[in-house]
């Protein structure tokens, strides 16, 4: 089967970790792949961990990462590196939250479009494309605001991880 | 219509079918993993409504069938036990109207209190099922399932499972969904009243009806070969078939779409072409045990794989035929009730008087967890009255005096009435005394309205049920409302009197969840301008 690229987002409920991940998979749907997405509803937003996977490729089957495969973890939350960590293959990328500088953001409410700015970093997709799923997503007003997140993820993440 | 392709998740799927079905009306129970269907639907434009529960969903669903319209009725898993009084004898019946009942299933418990697998229902109810494995098999079948009900007469049960209800995949819609006729009364009294002169040829036809949609099934139904090895069949339904193609992709695959009735010999003729047949399903073994009273030679999955979710890497085991202990993942951190929630000033209360508690279904059920650990049992909707009343007949009497039973608003309106009744008339020696706690939402599964809220589905007012005239109404003896911001500091001596005697009491304990008060207020003053305005406009006498 062709390469499936497998993400998973982690952190608690109520930081934007499932509107990262709606981002992430429509800017890739936007980009031509096949994609899935999966994470739990209920019980898990009461303020618990939250954890997201999206798979994209020539086509997808299940839509769940298995352990032990993914190729980046996302966290936004220190405290939920360490309950992610197995899923991570072994040379998998691990993006922490301070990948984001501290005081970097002018509101705290776009971290969650920043770390995928980070991401974006690592993925051949379109910064344009990128853009076109945030803005679909978010109201028209949030829409400078979460750009500059998004750049500066995206400038942080290159600097960091010694991307060109 | 719209025929690019959408990321969707299956119950949006579900709901963007249901519009293109012409659905005259969608009801239900909110319940994870089903909730997002009925509010999809709405947000689409299409007619929803919350019933107070799934019996009564599924009898108003069969009513618009009777009429000769479209009927979507959605629930959760557990939700189908409350309705399966009527799901029993409706498909006796003959419905116009395609009625179409989405189960919506959560093996391994992500938010439910057990992992029952409601593929028995389809073959105990006599119901023909469909199972999606993705968004745009979700989108596809929900339209085959009113083709279906309406060619048949028949209910048509669509079971999802927790990863196709909530994970997102690319669907593209069909421009020629079919639209169903115009309602209308149509007198059919052999077909629509089950007295036991009419009930009797009524399962003769069912019966009938069922061997004509085997067939159909076995000739034409959504069922699809992958070709492979013939080492190695697999046989699979539902999200366990995307699963076990990851796992075994060298291996022969066969797809079960609609998995009541099978399609029995479609899967003898695949397995007569592999050297050895595996059953890949979640939960119970239905599909297995049915292959092999058929006469079919299978495998299925050891029993540790039974319990929880299957995985592309619980496949492979399974495949590999590993039974040794599997790796238990990390916890994350558990859910707790939120800062500022007012259940927690109530669980104070009730763990520092050291009260017996009788729970029930909802976010207060984390009552149970530390630092209250104010919870004693919890077993299904509305269980908190009934069983506090059987500890009250009980227990001996200094220890029946300290028992509470604790239900939501939304929890109450669905299965607590009864237990009230119950209450009343077969008062225990000691009384006894039921909280609710109303936070004026359905709080666990995303603050929805319920009859209690005096606000439809879509937010509109509408008329109210009333906790204090009903438990007055009921012939309760001790019927007391407080607030629990201002009031809630007079609970523990309320509580100590009335559990010192020997009477019945229901305390309406009223504080709106702090996730959905926002948005109340939100309501009330929209629906306030809009009466204002609807004033302004009347005509001056």
């Amino acid at each position: 089967m062709a390469k499936v690229t497998n993400i998973v987002f982690g952190g608690l409920g109520g930081q934007g970790v499932l509107t990262a991940s709606d981002i992430l998979a429509d800017a890739v749907a936007r980009a031509g792949f096949d994609v899935k997405k999966s994470e739990l509803h209920g019980m898990s937003q009461r303020g618990g961990s939250v954890s997201s996977d999206v798979r994209y490729g020539p086509t997808v089957l299940s839509p769940m990462v298995p352990v032990g495969e993914a190729d980046y973890l996302v966290v936004l939350e220190a405290t939920q590196v360490e309950p992610n960590q197995p899923v991570l293959r072994p040379d998998g990328i691990l993006i922490p939250p301070d990948v984001i500088p501290p005081d970097g953001l002018k509101n705290k409410k776009s971290f969650n479009v920043a770390m995928l700015g980070a991401l974006s970093a690592f993925l051949d997709i379109p910064e344009a494309t990128w853009l076109d799923a945030i803005h679909a997503r978010l109201a028209a007003k949030l829409h400078r605001l979460n750009d500059e997140a998004f750049a500066l993820g995206r400038k942080s993440a290159r600097a960091r991880f010694n991307l060109s | 219509m719209n025929t690019e392709r959408q990321l969707l998740n299956g119950d949006e799927a579900v709901a963007l079918a249901a519009l293109h079905a012409g659905v005259l009306l969608g009801t239900g129970y909110p319940g994870t993993p089903s909730t997002e269907i009925l509010e999809a639907f709405d947000q689409l434009g299409g007619r929803a409504q919350w019933s107070p529960n799934e019996k009564v969903a599924l009898e108003v669903g069969i009513g618009v069938a009777f009429a000769g319209g479209r009927a979507l009725v959605t629930m959760k898993h557990v939700g189908l036990n409350v309705a399966a009084d009527p799901l029993f004898t409706a498909t006796y019946t003959d419905v116009d109207g395609g009625l179409v009942v989405v189960s919506a299933d959560d093996p391994g418990m992500a938010s439910s209190q057990n992992e029952q697998d409601n593929r028995h229902y389809a073959r105990a109810a006599a119901a023909p099922m469909l199972e999606p494995c993705d968004s745009q098999e979700a989108y596809d079948y929900t339209l085959l399932a009113f083709e279906i009900s309406e060619r048949w007469k028949i209910p048509v049960i669509l079971r999802l499972t927790t990863r196709v209800c909530h994970s997102k995949t690319l669907v593209v819609a069909r421009a020629d969904a079919a639209r169903p006729a115009e309602p209308g009364f149509r007198r059919d009294v052999p077909a629509r009243v089950m007295i036991p002169a009419y009930a009797k040829p009524a399962h003769l036809r069912l019966r009938a009806k069922l061997a004509e949609i085997a067939a159909w099934n076995e000739a034409e139904g959504p069922n699809r070969r992958v070709p492979g090895s013939p080492e190695l069949g697999i046989v699979s339904s539902g999200i366990a078939a995307m699963h076990a193609m990851e796992a075994a992709p060298e291996a022969s695959h066969m797809v079960v779409g609609m998995t009541y009735p099978l399609p029995i010999e479609a899967i003898r003729r695949f397995a007569a072409g592999v050297a050895s047949l595996l059953v890949v399903e979640e939960g119970d073994p239905v599909m297995l045990e049915a292959l092999r009273a058929a006469g079919i030679a299978a495998e299925g999955k050891p029993e540790m794989y039974r319990f929880g979710e299957l995985t592309v890497p619980r496949v492979r085991r399974i495949l590999a035929g590993d039974t040794t202990p599997e790796p238990v993942p990390p916890r994350g951190k558990p859910p707790e009730l939120c800062p500022g929630c007012s259940h927690r000033d109530v669980f104070e209360v009730l763990r520092d008087m050291d009260c017996i508690v009788a729970g029930d279904i909802g976010c207060y059920t984390l009552g149970v967890l530390p630092p209250f650990s104010a919870m004693d049992t919890c077993v299904c909707m509305g269980a908190s009255i009934g069983v506090g009343l059987g500890l009250r007949h009980t227990l001996p009497a200094e220890q029946a005096r300290r028992v509470v039973s604790v239900i939501g608003d939304s929890t109450f309106v669905h299965s607590g009435i009864t237990g009230l009744a119950e209450m009343v008339y077969n008062p225990p020696e000691t009384g006894h005394v039921v909280l609710i706690l109303d936070n004026s939402t359905t709080a666990m599964t995303g603050q929805q309205e319920n009859p209690s809220t005096g606000r439809t589905l879509n937010h509109e007012p509408t008329g109210k049920v009333d906790f204090v005239a009903l438990g007055r109404a009921m012939g309760i003896q001790n019927v007391v409302s407080l607030e629990i911001v201002g009031e809630g500091e007079q609970l523990p001596a309320l509580l100590n009197d009335l559990l010192a005697k020997p009477e019945t009491a229901l305390v309406v304990l009223r504080q709106p969840c702090v996730l959905a008060a926002p948005k109340i207020r939100f309501y009330d003053k929209a629906a306030l301008e809009k009466m204002n305005q609807a004033c302004a406009a009347m005509p001056a006498e």
